[in-house]
């Protein structure tokens, strides 16, 4: 590397056709039109296609799996990246969400797509009800808040042998058919993404990430701050939830296990592997991570060992992320320049 | 040239523990004009911007605003009824744009209710908004530099970002703490202006300063605090005058500096 020397120093610059498509001129060629849309193509039609390319059945309910943790990590990087609250409440909500639909399925007899969509709406509202009184707190603090709920909730359904006790909730319907059950997650993955992608970019979303940036200027400014860390809180704690219930439907089976840690830590790992703050990194991250672990599972307790090394490779060597990476080399270029 | 009193506080105490920050202090901001907090360092003078806006509560004493009590509202009630401050330490969001900064107070319910920035009736797209108060506040407006990330912006910006957030809310009041403390001469002699054209818009100042040539340049009325106590209210040349001042602020030397400047 030229690095070494003194008198050099790298420059990053834009790409004329990153600058050539921030506006409308974007309309005018088919290169700058291609540019823009095929990063986006290439996740919606490889989201879409991954499950047809899957050697068997097996590997099909991996790509479920997948969908599910990346719609925690999508949830986890809106809050902790654009609402300034790090959440480890990813088993909260799924544990949540897959006690509320199945409750709602087996209880009212609900169609389960009926009833992951009330659990979705449902659980948000739940959460955000119980961490209302927790979103002064700020950093580390939320986070011990967060990861306490799903414990104390697991334990009291333990101790008090309710909503199904240690046995948890059984017949469960699945999915009216199997098509859906596969495509139901992946599209959801996909509107999420999207639509909270969209989001912090709209003025809400703006506000949101000045709650974070800066939350005393933001009551300066004459806004309640409770009211938009909880609509942050709403919209990331339902998306969880969402991902609870299609969990539960497709397992047909919800039991204590849905509030199991993991739900709220391979989101985080995600989000590392896959660049903080990107919302498409870290669904990058599940697509990397989940299936990793699955081909791991040979190895039998040797799993987390390589799971661990994986993770450490990519703190030490992409700490920005996978995404955040591409996104740099996509839309600049590097020279070195003399200082 | 200025009406009633608009805000009043009387009596108020505020104690941290053992210290006594501010020991009853009273006074009165009429509507229009320009009043100026001074004192050393530790008098108590940013204490009474925070107890005004309601992000510390007060240990005893009210604060009206138009006749209405506002002792223990949350900042941003304080806010929305129109009080607004700028930070001593800027507080802008650093992640965004800075003209993306102004959008959040456009947002605000004050800001929506008053429909806009300037000429009333329906607020355009906030962008567009916060372009028009930058370019007011003194941020060129067709060069890059609105557009920047905060971040990399200069302290003058900063300040006149800080400014700029207020004058968005369409505010009745604005407390400036010391807007002008770290900008150098020719920053501060463009920002002097823009204070003059504000009161002229009929916005109430209270600035709180340590750069007393331009603030009585600016200022019609002079407050000193010293040790959480009001010493002396007045005319600059009034407060100048009075020996507590000279004894507890400056040394007398410094005062005929001072004096023959202003």
């Amino acid at each position: 590397m030229k690095a070494g020397t003194q008198q050099h120093r790298r420059e990053r610059i834009d790409r004329g056709i990153k600058i050539r498509t921030d506006g409308l001129y974007a309309l005018m060629s088919w290169r700058e039109l291609a540019y823009l849309i095929a990063p986006r193509f290439i996740l919606i039609a490889g989201l879409l296609i991954l499950p047809q390319v899957m050697p068997g059945m097996y590997w099909q309910r991996v790509i479920s799996i997948v969908c599910i943790y990346a719609l925690l990590a999508i949830s986890f990087d809106f809050l902790a990246h654009y609402a300034g609250l790090v959440s480890l409440g990813g088993a909260f909500f799924v544990g949540t969400g897959g006690y509320l639909t199945a409750l709602l399925n087996t209880g009212l007899g609900m169609n389960p797509l009926l009833s992951i969509v009330c659990a979705t709406l449902l659980g948000g509202v739940f959460c955000t009800l119980l961490l209302l009184p927790c979103l002064p707190l700020r950093g580390v603090y939320f986070a011990i808040v967060t990861l306490m709920y799903p414990l104390f909730l697991a334990r009291v359904i333990e101790a008090l042998d309710i909503i199904g006790g240690t046995d948890g909730i059984m017949g469960i319907d699945s999915f009216p058919n199997a098509w859906l059950e596969q495509y139901w997650v992946i599209i959801m993955v996909l509107l999420f993404l999207f639509a909270v992608r969209r989001l912090v970019n709209m003025d809400i979303g703006l506000v949101l990430r000045a709650v974070k940036d800066n939350d005393q200027a933001v009551r300066a400014s004459g806004m309640n701050v409770t009211h938009y860390k909880a609509l942050a809180v709403l919209i990331a704690a339902s998306i969880g939830c969402m991902a609870g219930a299609c969990l539960v439907h497709i397992y047909m089976w919800a039991g204590i296990s849905t509030f199991a840690l993991d739900f709220s830590v391979l989101p985080i790992a995600a989000t590392v592997i896959g660049g903080s703050g990107t919302l498409v990194g870290p669904v990058i991250g599940c697509l990397i991570l989940v299936p990793v672990s699955e081909l791991l599972r040979d190895f039998g307790t040797l799993r987390i060992v390589f799971y661990s090394l994986i993770l450490l490779g990519f703190i030490v060597f992409r700490s920005e992320g996978l995404m955040a990476y591409g996104q740099r080399k996509y839309q600049q270029f590097e020279r070195w320049t003399k200082i | 040239m200025t009406g009633k009193p608009m805000l009043q506080v009387k009596e108020i105490t505020k104690t941290f523990g053992g210290v006594i920050a501010l020991n009853r202090v009273s006074f009165n901001v009429n509507q229009g004009e320009i009043l100026g907090i001074i004192g050393p360092n530790g008098s108590g003078k940013t204490t009474i911007v925070n107890c005004i806006t309601g992000f510390i509560k007060v240990s005893s004493g009210t604060i009206w605003f138009n006749g209405q009590r506002i002792t223990g509202k949350p900042p941003h009630k304080i806010a929305d009824i129109g009080i607004t401050r700028t930070f001593q330490i800027m507080r802008p969001y650093y992640s965004l744009p800075a003209y993306k900064n102004l959008v959040i107070p456009l947002f605000s319910p004050r800001a929506r209710r008053t429909g806009g920035w300037r000429g009333g009736g329906k607020l355009g797209d906030r962008n567009t908004v916060s372009i028009d108060i930058l370019e007011e506040i003194g941020f060129e407006r067709d060069s890059y530099v609105p557009y920047k990330t905060t971040s990399t912006l200069p302290t003058g910006y900063l300040k006149r970002l800080e400014l700029a957030r207020c004058l968005a809310l369409k505010p009745e009041v604005i407390i400036c703490d010391e807007v002008f403390s770290g900008l150098s001469m020719s920053e501060i002699a463009s920002m002097v202006p823009l204070i003059e054209r504000l009161q002229m818009e009929g916005i109430t100042l209270i600035m709180i300063e340590h750069r007393l040539r331009e603030l009585f340049q600016v200022a019609n009325r002079i407050m000193v605090l010293n040790f959480g106590e009001k010493l002396v209210e007045g005319s600059a040349e009034e407060v100048m005058a009075d020996p507590r001042v000279r004894e507890a602020y400056f040394g007398s030397e410094k005062v005929e500096e001072v004096m023959n400047h202003a």
